[in-house]
This record gives C-alpha cells, sequence and structure tokens, in this order.
C-alpha cells in the first residue's frame, strides 16, 4: 500500500502477560478500541512503527503527485484539466495532514524530509512506474486510488487517534479520486479504436504494479502481526489484494477490457477470484530503488526542495527584519 | 454594441485565464515547499474555471458551433489573444511569482470595473471571478514583498524576474479599437483608468518590496493581435497534443 513494507519492532508479539503493567494497560486500551493519543504513553516501538508508516504514507502522497502532475498540462479538456488539478492538489493536502499526524509523535517534516531526499525512507513502489499516455491517469485513479481505499477505509479505525481521523478525511477525497479515474477509463472504452488501445495498454501495464502496492505475501510479510495487534494495520496484505481483485475484476469487465492474467477465474468454491502469483523479485527491485522511475522521482524532489531553498530563505530572512522592526519600535 | 466585441473581450479574458493558468499547473509537485504546490494548484485551478466561463461565452458567441474546449485546444498561436505576459516561460519560482503579481495587479481592477459591465454575461462572469482573483492578488503582493525585503539572494532574483518582465506590462492597458468601443458603451472599463490604478498598486508594492522599476524598457505588445512570443508554440503543442492527435475523439 502506501507504507508497503513499515519495519516494526522486529520481536513477536507478546502476550499480555509478559508485558509491564504500562504496556499492558496500553495494550488493554488498544483491546477495547480506545483511541491512543499523541500525548500519552506508548511503547517505542509503536511510535516509531507508527511515524515509519505514516511518513512513508505522507511521502508517497507528496511524490504521487509527479506521475499525474506529468500529464495536467495535457489533459486533453477544460474540465478534465480542473479535475486533474484538484486531484493533484487533494494529494499534496493528504501529504501536508500526513505530516502533521506524524509530528504529533515527536518527529519533525524537516527531519521526514530529509530521510526522503536522502533515499532513507520509502514511499509506495507504485509511484515508480512511468506515466506514458492519458489513459494512464485514468488507470491511476481506478487501480492505484482503489487500491489505496481498499487499505486506508479500514485504517480509519487505526488505534492512533490523528492517524485515524487523518484517514477518515483523506477517503473522503479518495473515493472521489477513483470515481474520476474510472470515468477517464469509461470514456477511452468507449471511445475510439485507438482510445480503447490505450485503456487497455494502461490496464496492461497498472493490473500487477497495483496488486503489489498492497505489500508482500502475508508469509513473507514479517512485520504484520505485532502491527495488527496494535491495530496500526488492520487486515493482512493478502486479504486486501483478493479483496480488490473481487471488486475490481467486474468493472474491467464493464468496460469491455481484459484483466492481465490468464489465471485469473472465479473460484465457485471460495466465492473469490484466482489470480497468478506476482512477480515479487520486480517489487522487490523497485523498493530497493530499481523501478523504472525511481531515480527521476527522487532527482525531482531534491531538484524542488534545492532550487527553492532561497524562497524559504528569503522568507525567514523577511520574518526576522520584521521581527527586528517590531522591537526597535 | 455588436456581440463582435463582446466575443473579442471573452477571449482575451479566456486566453489569458487559460494560458497563466497552464503555466502554473507545470510546477506541481516541483515548488520550493508543500504549501506552494498547493496554493499554485489552487491559483490553476480558479484560472481554468474561469476560463471555462470566459471561452464559453466566446464560443456562445461565435458564429461556428463551438465550444470552450474547441477554443481552447484547436486554435493555433496566431488565433490566442490573451496577453504576452501570461505566455512567459516560469522560469525560477520568483519569476513565476512576479508574472503572477504583475497579473493579478491588473487583473483585480478589470474585474471590479467587469462587475459593473453594462453587459449582464460579462458581469456575470466577473462577479464569480473577483472573489478568487482577490485572493491571487493578495497572496502574490504578499510574497513578492517579502522575498524582495528578503535577503539578499531574494531580493536579487525578484529584482531580475521585475527586470525581464516589465517590458510585457505596458501593453495589459494599452487600448485598441475594440477597447475604444467596449468602453463607449459601458461593457468593459476605460483601459486609461485601469492604467491608473495598475501603476500606482504597483509603484506602492515595489517599492515596500524594496524593488526598482527599470527604468527607460521599451514596451512590448502584440498579444492582442495574435503575436505571440516564440516560446508559445511549444506551450500550445504541449497543452493541445491530445486533441490535436486524436481528431473528433471524446475525453
Amino acid at each position: 500500500m502506501y507504507a508497503q513494507e513499515v519495519k516494526s519492532t522486529g520481536k513477536g508479539v507478546k502476550s499480555l502477560d509478559e508485558m509491564d503493567p504500562q504496556e499492558r494497560a496500553f495494550q488493554e486500551r488498544i483491546d477495547a478500541d480506545i483511541k491512543i493519543e499523541p500525548k500519552e504513553w506508548m511503547p517505542d516501538g509503536y511510535r516509531k512503527t507508527l511515524i515509519r508508516q505514516i511518513s512513508q504514507h505522507a511521502h508517497s502522497e507528496i511524490v504521487g503527485q509527479l506521475p499525474e502532475g506529468n500529464w495536467i498540462t495535457r489533459a486533453p479538456t477544460l474540465d478534465r484539466k480542473a479535475i486533474l488539478l484538484a486531484k493533484v492538489q487533494d494529494e499534496a493536502g493528504h501529504g501536508l495532514y500526513l505530516y502533521c499526524a506524524a509530528e504529533t509523535l515527536g518527529v519533525s517534516r524537516d527531519q521526514m524530509t530529509e530521510d526522503l531526499l536522502s533515499g532513507k525512507a520509502k514511499y509506495s513502489s507504485i509511484f515508480n512506474y512511468p506515466t506514458l499516455t492519458w489513459a494512464d491517469i485514468g488507470a491511476i485513479g481506478w487501480l492505484v486510488d482503489g487500491a489505496a481505499i481498499m487499505n486506508q477505509v479500514p485504517i480509519q479505525r487505526c488505534s492512533f487517534g490523528p492517524y485515524s481521523r487523518a484517514m477518515i478525511r483523506v477517503c473522503k477525497e479518495e473515493s472521489f479520486h477513483q470515481r474520476q479515474g474510472y470515468d477517464i477509463m469509461i470514456k477511452l472504452a468507449n471511445g475510439t479504436n485507438a482510445q480503447k488501445e490505450m485503456a487497455q495498454d494502461a490496464l496492461n501495464r497498472w493490473w500487477h504494479p497495483s496488486l503489489m502496492m498492497f505489500g508482500p505475501p502475508d508469509d513473507q510479510s514479517v512485520h504484520s502481526a505485532q502491527s495488527m495487534a496494535w491495530k496500526i494495520k488492520m487486515n493482512t496484505n493478502d486479504e486486501l489484494r483478493q479483496k480488490f481483485v473481487d471488486e475490481t475484476v467486474p468493472q474491467a469487465e464493464y468496460l469491455g477490457l481484459t484483466v492481465p492474467d490468464p489465471d485469473l477465474k472465479w473460484n465457485e468454491e471460495r466465492g473469490h477470484y484466482d489470480f497468478g502469483e506476482l512477480d515479487w523479485n520486480e517489487f522487490y527491485e523497485v523498493i530497493k530503488g530499481n523501478g523504472p522511475c525511481n531515480r527521476e522521482r527522487l532527482e525531482a524532489r531534491q531538484r524542488a526542495w534545492t532550487d527553492g531553498a532561497w524562497f524559504r530563505e528569503g522568507l525567514v530572512a523577511h520574518a526576522e527584519k520584521r521581527a527586528s522592526r517590531v522591537a526597535a519600535e | 454594441m455588436d456581440d463582435n466585441s463582446v466575443h473579442e473581450l471573452a477571449l482575451r479574458m479566456g486566453d489569458n485565464c487559460l494560458i497563466l493558468g497552464q503555466g502554473l499547473s507545470a510546477w506541481c509537485g516541483h515548488a520550493p515547499a508543500l504549501e506552494e504546490d498547493i496554493a499554485l494548484a489552487n491559483i490553476a485551478l480558479d484560472l481554468i474555471g474561469q476560463t471555462k466561463h470566459w471561452l464559453g461565452l466566446a464560443a456562445d458567441l461565435s458564429s461556428e458551433k463551438k465550444t470552450a474546449d474547441d477554443l481552447a485546444f484547436l486554435r493555433d498561436v496566431r488565433e490566442f489573444k490573451n496577453c504576452l505576459l501570461v505566455e512567459q516561460s516560469n522560469g525560477d519560482y520568483g519569476n513565476t511569482l512576479m508574472r503572477q503579481f504583475l497579473f493579478d495587479a491588473w487583473h483585480y481592477p478589470v474585474l471590479e470595473a467587469l462587475v459593473k459591465s453594462s453587459d449582464k454575461r460579462i458581469a456575470d462572469i466577473a462577479e464569480k471571478s473577483i472573489k478568487e482573483v482577490t485572493y491571487h492578488l493578495e497572496r502574490s503582493t504578499d510574497l513578492v514583498i517579502r522575498l524582495g525585503d528578503g535577503s539578499a539572494e531574494s531580493n536579487k532574483r525578484m529584482q531580475g524576474a521585475l527586470n525581464r518582465l516589465w517590458r510585457y506590462t505596458g501593453e495589459l492597458t494599452e487600448p485598441d479599437s475594440i477597447d475604444d468601443a467596449l468602453a463607449d458603451s459601458g461593457i468593459a472599463p476605460d483601459l486609461g483608468e485601469i492604467r491608473k490604478k495598475h501603476t500606482q498598486y504597483l509603484a506602492a508594492a515595489l517599492r515596500e518590496a524594496m524593488l526598482t522599476i527599470p527604468d527607460g524598457e521599451q514596451m512590448q505588445s502584440g498579444g492582442k493581435r495574435g503575436l505571440h512570443t516564440e516560446g508559445f508554440g511549444y506551450l500550445l503543442g504541449e497543452m493541445q497534443v491530445l486533441q490535436r492527435s486524436n481528431p473528433g475523439a471524446k475525453w
């Protein structure tokens, strides 16, 4: 997902009996679905894991502006341009409130920015794929935002108050994003032959990376158990991936598009779609920085930050001048 | 008053909004702070919204059956009527802000006058736009002042941007026969009056920003006649690519 491989404490999940009284009280509140607020005591591991998770999510929103921003200047109609602008603006806004949520845990936005720019912090693998045609903008809204919603709706109920509240706001906007993406796909799928081909090609390229957004299979997902005990992860990766496939395949059928998976078929017994193995090697390569656009994305963010240094410093210099003038009066 | 002049006014206003909005939208994800990414996208969004109104009116008044999208995506360089200022490349963030400031300081008094236009269609669009543009002007003025009167580096960049862009400000208030006819019939303001307001506003804000208006610059003009600068064709090429390469397709 937007936070795909969040390292947790690395230790197994403790039982209540193994915890000291403070930790036990904390876990009991979580078990009773009482929200944890920033000023309350929390285990270091909970704090650290949440900082990683929320900041990865925030970074994903920020980097996610780039592949879509790539098409704002080429959007084919005034309405499409306005809708895409609004969407990318929403994403920057999501980044902002997620950074604020992370800051309540005692990390500064500057520190998080530094970690993103140095390559230390991660962001979702999905944004390291290129947007080659207009249909990619439709596919991102439909599939990528669709997958994001699938993950974020349960996080609205997560144990950490600020994150939970941020997700409630984010989810409202994400469902609008998904609809606009699907609406682009409907237009293309009912358009000229060239538009239909564009739509199919986008589905072919975005399907597998979208499924990988949910993170590695459960048997390889080493950090999940603790996060689930803390209720900062509400479902397993495979559960969410299955739910996404089940909901999305009929949408592709409605569009008259073919999901690029020869193994995809309805399993009557399970009541779910079966689908083919994903190329997890590709996933780990992209996470490591070797995806098609990792370098460009990071460089774009570094350039924005470096080229904008004079702007930020100029504003600070002005504020200082003004303060000293006030002091002199 | 014939509708041809109103049509022309709508095109000029709409093209200004469209081309400036197009430039701003290229900043998405590349601005110097997250808040700036959000603000620029917001302003671009306002301008694209205003474009839809103005070009929608122009399309309604055109003799052929056209839409706002046809006007935005299927006209060529010589048919665009925006001023030269808005088509100047983004440059650095200081250049983008200065371009915005010089334009907003003109856009605001023009809309303020158009709200009282004798043509209700024009007055309605101006009414919708002016709230947004009030904010645009407040924001760009504030930033120009803070950066002009900021660090030595920010002052240098803002002064450089002013020096580069100043020569495109004269055209904004240089009337042609259409402007004269529109002013005579109370549809649009006398540009002489707008010039006074524009000049006064710029002078006061730039003084506060510790910036100097360049002396003796030869003003450039031509936008209203479709005589643009060289970079403009590239801007249109990018903006219009999908409509041009897929004739008749619906999006």
